[in-house]
C-alpha cells in the first residue's frame, strides 16, 4: 500500500490497461480490438493481484483471457465478411456515448472525492482462496447463489447451443 | 499521493467503465459492443475488490460477488455471440445500425 514498487506497479497497469481499453474502442480492425482487450484483462488481472485476491487473478486469467477471448475470436471469424472495409467504426449515437462516459466519469470522481471511507477492520485472511470456498461452499452463507450460478451457466450453455447451431432441414 | 488508497482504484475503475460505455454506445460492430460490455464488467469487478481489500478486508464478500460476476459475464457472453451469430448467417451482416426490421 505504501511501498514505491506498489504504486510503480499500481501507474504501470493503470496505463497499461486504460491504453488497451482506449484501443478496443478506437480500432477500426476487429481483431486488433480482441487483441487488446486481452492485454486489458491481463492488466486487470495484475490489479487483481495488489488487490490481495490472488484467487482471482487466476480465475480472471483462466477465464476472461483463455476462454472469452478466445470465443470472442471465434465469433468475429465466423461473422467476418470479406469484402468491403469499413469507413468508420462509430456508429450514430458517438456523440451522446462520449457524453455520457465523461458525465459518468466525472459523477463518480466528485462523488468519491467527497467520501470518507473508514476501514471497518484491518485484518485480511491469510488465505483467500479457503475463505472464498469457506464463503462459497462451507459456513458462509452463498451455497444458494452457487447452485443457481450452475443453473444459470447450463442455461446458457443450452441456450447458445440451440440458438446457433445449424439448422438442419 | 504516498499511498495507494481506494481512492485511486474507484478513479480507475470509473474511468474503465466509462471508456467501456462509450465503446458499446458507438460501435457498429455487434462484437465489439460485446467487448465493451465485457470492459465494464470488469470495472466493476476492481472496484468491488478494491472496497473489499480496503474497507472491510476481513470479509471476503466482495470476491465471491467477484466470482459470481465472472460466472454471469461468461454465460452473458457466450449467448450474446451465439444470437450475433445467428443475426449474421440470418442477415449477413452485423452492423448494429443496420438491424432495424422490428422497427415500426
Amino acid at each position: 500500500m505504501n511501498g514505491f514498487w506498489t504504486q510503480f506497479a499500481f501507474y504501470v497497469l493503470a496505463v497499461i490497461v486504460l491504453g488497451a481499453a482506449f484501443m478496443v474502442v478506437s480500432l477500426r480492425n476487429i481483431v486488433h480490438c480482441a487483441l487488446f482487450l486481452a492485454l486489458a484483462f491481463i492488466g486487470v488481472a495484475g490489479f487483481f493481484i495488489l488487490l490481495n485476491a490472488d484467487f482471482l487473478a487466476s480465475v480472471q486469467v483462466l477465464i476472461y483471457v483463455g476462454a472469452i477471448t478466445v470465443l470472442i475470436l471465434f465469433a468475429i471469424m465466423l461473422t467476418h465478411k470479406t469484402l468491403g472495409a469499413p469507413v468508420r467504426q462509430a456508429n450514430k449515437l458517438s456523440p451522446l456515448g462520449v457524453l455520457g462516459a465523461v458525465g459518468l466519469f466525472l459523477v463518480t470522481v466528485l462523488t468519491t472525492a467527497d467520501t470518507q471511507f473508514i476501514a471497518r477492520t484491518s485484518m485480511q485472511p491469510a488465505d483467500s482462496t479457503t475463505a472464498i470456498a469457506q464463503a462459497l461452499l462451507g459456513k458462509g452463507n452463498y451455497v444458494v447463489p452457487f447452485e443457481v450460478a450452475s443453473l444459470l451457466l447450463l442455461a446458457a450453455m443450452i441456450g447458445a447451443i440451440v440458438i446457433a447451431r445449424e439448422k438442419d432441414e | 499521493m504516498n499511498a495507494i488508497t481506494v481512492h485511486h482504484y474507484v478513479i480507475l475503475s470509473a474511468a474503465l467503465f466509462a471508456i467501456g460505455f462509450y465503446g458499446a454506445v458507438s460501435r457498429r460492430n455487434a462484437v465489439a459492443v460485446l467487448m465493451c460490455v465485457e470492459l465494464m464488467l470488469n470495472a466493476v469487478n476492481i472496484n468491488m475488490l478494491a472496497f473489499s481489500r480496503y474497507v472491510t478486508p476481513a470479509a471476503v464478500t466482495g470476491q465471491v460477488f467477484t466470482v459470481f460476476v465472472i460466472t454471469v459475464a461468461a454465460a452473458e457472453v457466450a449467448v450474446g455471440l451465439a444470437l450475433v451469430i445467428n443475426i449474421y448467417r440470418n442477415m449477413n451482416k452485423i452492423n448494429v445500425d443496420d438491424i432495424n426490421i422490428m422497427k415500426w
